[in-house]
C-alpha cells in the first residue's frame, strides 16, 4: 500500500469514526434548526428581506464549524490511544506523520460535509425565500414604473444568487481547517481530551485578537514597554490570526471579494495548515508510546 | 517489545531536539509570516472588509458575551439581534434606547447600507415625527421642534456615516436625497444626492429623474430642472412617464417656453 493510500484509508476511517459520534450530529442539528429558524426571524425583522437570512447563517456556519473542528480533533489521539488502536496501527508500516495527516484529512472531511450540509439548506432556504419574494415584490409595486420595477427585481435576484456566499463558505471551511490543525498540534502533547479543548478554546479566542497584537508590536513605538511588545511579538508569531478569515459579515452585507484575495487568504490558511501539521508530526514523533 | 513506528530519522538519542524543532519551526513561520498577514489585512482594509473595531467602546456597549460573539464570527448576527431590540424599542416609544441601539449596531455591521437606512429612516420618520406630535410628552412647542431637529439631524448623521463607509452604495444616497427633499427642505441638496446615486453602477434608473424632480423645486434652478427632464424625455417613449411629462408641462408652463420648445400636448 503506497503512503496516499495509507493516508486515505486514516482519514476514511477517521471520517467513519466521527460520523459515528452522536455529539457531532447534535452539533449539525442544532446548526441546521438555527439556520432554519432564521426563516421565521426574517419576520421579527423589519429590515433587508435577506439579510437576517444570510448573517444568521454564515454566522451559525461560522460557529459549529469552529466547534466541530475542536470537538472532533481534541478527541482523535487520546481516543485512539484509549482503545489502543493507534498501537496496533503504529505497528504496521505507517509512519507517524501518515497517522496525523490521514487523521487531519478525516477531520476537514467532516468539517467540508458539515458545511456543504449547512450550505444546502442555507441556500435552499435564500432560494425558495427569494422566489417568494420576487412575487411578493412584483405585485406590491406593479404600479412602479417598469424600469424601476426590473431595477428592484434584478437586485433581489442579485442578492439571492450572490456568487460572493460560495467565497464566505470557503474561507469558512478554511478558518475551522486552521483551527483543527493547531487543536491537532497541541493533543500531541496535551495529556487529556479536555485539556485539549481548554488548549483550542484560548487559541481561537487569542487568534481573533492576534491582529491587534500584531499591531502593536510592529506599531506600539515607544508608548509600550519591552516586556509588553516581547509579549505581543510572541502571541503575534504562535497564533493564527483568525481575523483574516472572517470576510463572512461583509460578504453577507454584499461586499464582493476580489479573487486575489480569496486565493491570497487561503492560501494563508494553508500555510497555518502546514506550519501546524509539521509542528504536531515533530511533537509526535517523540512522544512515548 | 516492538518499536513502534517513529520514522528512521530520529533515533531515541535525539528525539528531545524534536520539541525544539517544533517551536523553533513555529516562531520562524510566525516570523516569515507575519509582513504577509500584515499585507494581506491591509488588502482587505483597503477591499472594505474589517471596517469594524472592535474597541473598548464597542465592547462596553455589548457586554463581555456581545463581544466575544462578535470577536468570533456572530458580529452580523449580533447587529441584527440589536435591530430586533431596536424594533422593540420603537413599539415603547423609546427614541433614546433606539438610537444607542442603531448606534451600536451599525458599528458593528458599518458596512451594511440597510442599517445605515433603516436607522435613518427611523429618526426622520418616526422619531422626529413623533416628537414633533407628542404634547403630552412635551407641551412646550419651542422644545418640541427642537427634539423634532436634533432627530432630523441624527438621521442626517446616520446617512453621512454611512455613507463614508458605503460611498458605492445608490440606497444611501436615494435615502439622503428623501431626506433632504422631503425632511430637510433642501431640493438642491436633494437633487445633487439623487444625482451621485444616480452615477453609480447598479443604480435603478429613476434616480436620475428623481435628481431633475428635486432640482425643479429649487427656486432659480427651473431652467436647469427642465434642461435634464427634457434629456430624460428625448430618450425615448419608454421615459414618457406621467410624472416626468407632468413636471415638464408645469415647468414649460413656468418658464414661460415657446412652443417650439413644449413637448406635443396630452391626447
Amino acid at each position: 500500500m503506497s503512503s496516499p493510500a495509507r493516508v486515505a484509508a486514516i482519514a476514511s476511517n477517521t471520517l467513519l469514526g466521527l460520523a459515528r459520534e452522536k455529539v457531532f450530529w447534535f452539533l449539525l442539528v442544532f446548526a441546521l434548526l438555527l439556520i432554519g429558524s432564521s426563516v421565521v426571524l426574517v419576520r421579527f425583522s423589519f429590515q433587508d428581506q435577506f439579510q437576517m437570512l444570510k448573517d444568521v447563517s454564515l454566522g451559525a456556519m461560522s460557529v459549529f464549524s469552529s466547534l466541530l473542528a475542536v470537538l472532533a480533533t481534541a478527541s482523535l489521539l487520546p481516543r485512539d490511544l484509549e482503545e489502543r488502536t493507534l498501537y496496533s496501527l503504529l505497528a504496521k508500516p505507517v509512519g507517524r506523520g501518515e497517522y496525523l495527516l490521514g487523521k487531519f484529512l478525516g477531520v476537514a472531511l467532516l468539517l467540508a460535509l458539515a458545511l456543504a450540509l449547512m450550505g444546502a439548506l442555507f441556500f435552499a432556504l435564500l432560494l425558495v425565500r427569494g422566489q417568494a419574494v420576487e412575487a411578493e415584490t412584483a405585485r406590491d409595486l406593479a404600479a412602479l414604473a417598469p424600469d424601476a420595477l426590473a431595477a428592484k427585481l434584478a437586485e433581489l435576484r442579485a442578492v439571492v444568487r450572490d456568487p460572493n456566499l460560495l467565497a464566505a463558505g470557503a474561507l469558512i471551511l478554511v478558518k475551522s481547517c486552521v483551527l483543527a490543525a493547531a487543536t491537532l498540534c497541541l493533543s500531541t502533547f496535551a495529556t487529556s481530551n479536555l485539556f485539549t479543548v481548554m488548549l483550542a478554546a484560548a487559541v481561537w479566542l487569542i487568534g481573533h485578537l492576534q491582529g491587534a497584537a500584531r499591531e502593536y508590536w510592529q506599531g506600539g513605538g515607544e508608548i509600550i514597554g519591552a516586556w509588553t511588545k516581547l509579549t505581543l511579538a510572541a502571541t503575534a508569531v504562535v497564533f493564527p490570526d483568525f481575523q483574516l478569515f472572517n470576510l463572512v459579515d461583509e460578504i453577507a452585507a454584499g461586499a464582493p471579494v476580489p479573487i486575489a484575495l480569496l486565493a491570497r487568504t487561503l492560501g494563508l490558511g494553508a500555510f497555518y495548515v502546514v506550519i501546524y501539521l509539521l509542528a504536531a508530526h515533530f511533537v509526535f514523533l517523540r512522544k512515548e508510546l | 517489545m516492538t518499536e513502534i513506528s517513529s520514522g528512521p530519522a530520529f533515533p531515541r538519542s535525539r528525539r528531545f531536539l524534536l520539541p525544539l524543532a517544533a517551536i523553533a519551526l513555529v516562531i520562524a513561520s510566525g516570523l516569515a509570516r507575519s509582513p504577509w498577514e500584515r499585507d494581506l489585512d491591509a488588502a482587505q482594509r483597503a477591499a472594505g472588509f474589517h471596517p469594524a473595531r472592535l474597541g473598548l467602546g464597542l465592547r462596553e456597549r455589548l457586554g463581555q458575551a456581545g463581544f466575544l460573539a462578535a470577536l468570533g464570527g456572530f458580529r452580523a448576527p449580533l447587529a441584527d439581534l440589536l435591530v430586533i431590540q431596536a424594533y422593540g424599542a420603537w413599539e415603547r416609544v423609546e427614541w433614546g434606547r433606539m438610537n444607542a441601539l442603531f448606534q451600536t449596531a451599525t458599528a458593528l455591521q458599518p458596512r451594511a447600507p440597510h442599517l445605515w437606512e433603516m436607522a435613518s429612516w427611523q429618526m426622520a420618520y418616526n422619531a422626529a415625527r413623533n416628537a414633533r406630535e407628542d404634547v403630552r410628552r412635551q407641551p412646550r412647542e419651542l422644545l418640541r421642534v427642537r427634539a423634532e431637529r436634533e432627530y432630523l439631524a441624527l438621521a442626517r448623521d446616520f446617512l453621512e456615516r454611512g455613507l463614508a463607509n458605503n460611498p458605492r452604495s445608490p440606497l444611501l444616497w436615494e435615502s439622503l436625497g428623501r431626506l433632504q427633499l422631503d425632511k430637510l427642505r433642501d431640493p438642491l441638496a436633494a437633487s445633487a444626492a439623487y444625482a451621485r446615486g444616480a452615477d453609480l453602477p447598479g443604480a435603478p434608473a429613476y434616480l436620475k429623474r428623481f435628481a431633475a424632480y428635486a432640482l425643479s423645486r429649487a427656486p432659480g434652478r427651473e431652467r436647469e430642472a427642465h434642461s435634464l427632464l427634457r434629456q430624460i424625455y428625448d430618450l425615448g417613449p419608454q421615459e414618457h412617464l406621467p410624472t416626468l411629462l407632468k413636471e415638464l408641462r408645469r415647468l414649460e408652463n413656468h418658464l414661460d417656453l415657446p412652443f417650439s420648445e413644449r413637448i406635443p400636448p396630452a391626447l
